[in-house]
């Protein structure tokens, strides 16, 4: 499988493996400072090029009413 | 991306502070620097004891948690506000925070708005059709009226609330859209109690960034509640934080510059003739009565807005 699947709340988006999440999440228009990204449970940086067939969990950081 | 301070792989990179740290070296860079920031701006000491606001959400266990590690004299409070929104949403994040206590060993003062007035958060907006159509201006004058109530019975030296840089520039930002130099003038770290009503307020976590927190308490294995108040949705503040970021995005430290330099520019005395430094004084320099039923501040004679509030509840009982 060549694509990599990200996750933020209720969506799911599909990318192409082999990008850094930076780009991954330029493409899909979120903003790296609204979210985090974690791989396995596991933050990890911008500059991580995705592996094909994994699964990116987002966070969304912002709150408050 | 490794950690500046170690060969380790880092968890978050921080561009406003072009600094990267690992799982290890990061939740102790916050603890250092929340010490830093009570000192700095003179929140509390070690003698005194400190009442912590929490949620349940992410800001608020994690500064407890750092309270805790730093061994302050820390309890937690509680407010249940009886919001379900489909999913529960109150009596979620009670549970959260009573977790959070007992796995710590930590005092926790639950508090129920229904208790106190009679009726829950969302059923006293639709009564007292406070706020139009949201419950949220209800909700926040509860909330303050009960924190200082409960902070001030268990003679607490400080209310610590887990207000982070994206909720103090949010405020900001809205405030400048609108110049009220009203509330840009109250606003800061800290705030003193200027009625004998009233506790001091302090935030030891305002200069860290929303994204931090969040890294934070996933690092920590801190369980909060991510799903967000049913009410926030729309809410200004959560629009103003999203174009902050889309600031902060292409300007790395835009958004703490902004509130730094609004704090150095308060220091030089901005706003000062907007909020006078003696103690009795409102905001506009008006002075502060003291509220018959409850002890509280109020800047008009008679009974304070929560008060009042809650007699044309019970008036409104007595006619149905």
């Amino acid at each position: 499988m060549e694509t990599v699947k990200i996750v933020l709340r209720d969506q799911e988006y599909e990318v192409k493996g082999g990008m850094t999440l930076r780009d991954a999440l330029n493409q899909l228009g979120i903003n790296r400072e609204s979210v985090l990204a974690t791989r396995q449970g596991e933050l990890i940086t911008d500059d991580e090029i995705l592996r094909p067939g994994e699964t990116i969990r987002l966070v969304a950081v912002i709150s408050g009413g | 991306m490794k950690c500046r301070k170690c060969p380790q792989k880092a968890v978050i990179n921080m561009r406003q502070h072009k600094l990267a740290l690992c799982a290890v070296h990061f939740p102790q860079w916050m603890v250092e620097q929340t010490q830093r920031f009570i000192q700095k701006y003179r929140m509390f000491t070690p003698e005194e004891r400190v009442l912590v606001a929490v949620s349940g959400g992410k800001d608020s266990l994690s500064l407890w948690d750092i309270l805790w590690q730093l061994g302050y004299q820390v309890d937690g409070v509680y407010i249940s506000l009886g919001i379900d929104g489909g999913f529960g949403y109150s009596q979620k994040s009670q549970a959260l925070c009573e977790k959070f206590a007992a796995q710590r060993g930590l005092k926790l003062i639950v508090v129920s708005a229904s208790d106190q007035v009679g009726l829950t958060i969302p059923e006293l907006a639709a009564v007292t059709q406070r706020g139009k159509d949201k419950p949220c201006s209800v909700c926040g004058l509860t909330k303050r009226h009960i924190l200082d109530r409960v902070a001030l019975e268990g003679k607490y030296d400080a209310l610590a609330t887990g207000h982070n840089l994206d909720d103090e520039v949010a405020v900001l930002f809205g405030n400048t859209l609108n110049w009220n130099v009203g509330y840009l003038s109250r606003q800061s770290p800290v705030l003193p109690a200027r009625h004998p009503g009233l506790v001091r307020k302090v935030k030891p976590l305002c200069r860290f960034y929303e994204r931090e927190m969040a890294a934070y308490a996933l690092v920590r294995g801190i369980e909060y509640i991510y799903e967000e108040c049913p009410h926030a949705e729309g809410s200004t503040t959560i629009y103003y934080k999203t174009l902050l970021n889309q600031l902060e995005a292409d300007r790395p430290g835009a958004k703490l510059s902004f509130y730094l330099a609004f704090l150095r520019a308060k220091e030089k005395g901005l706003f000062a003739q907007f909020f006078p430094e003696e103690e009795g004084l409102g905001a506009g320099g008006e002075v502060l009565h003291t509220c018959p039923n409850c002890g509280g501040p109020t800047t008009l004679e008679g009974l304070c807005a929560f008060c009042r509030m809650v007699d044309k509840v019970h008036e409104m009982g007595k006619q149905t």
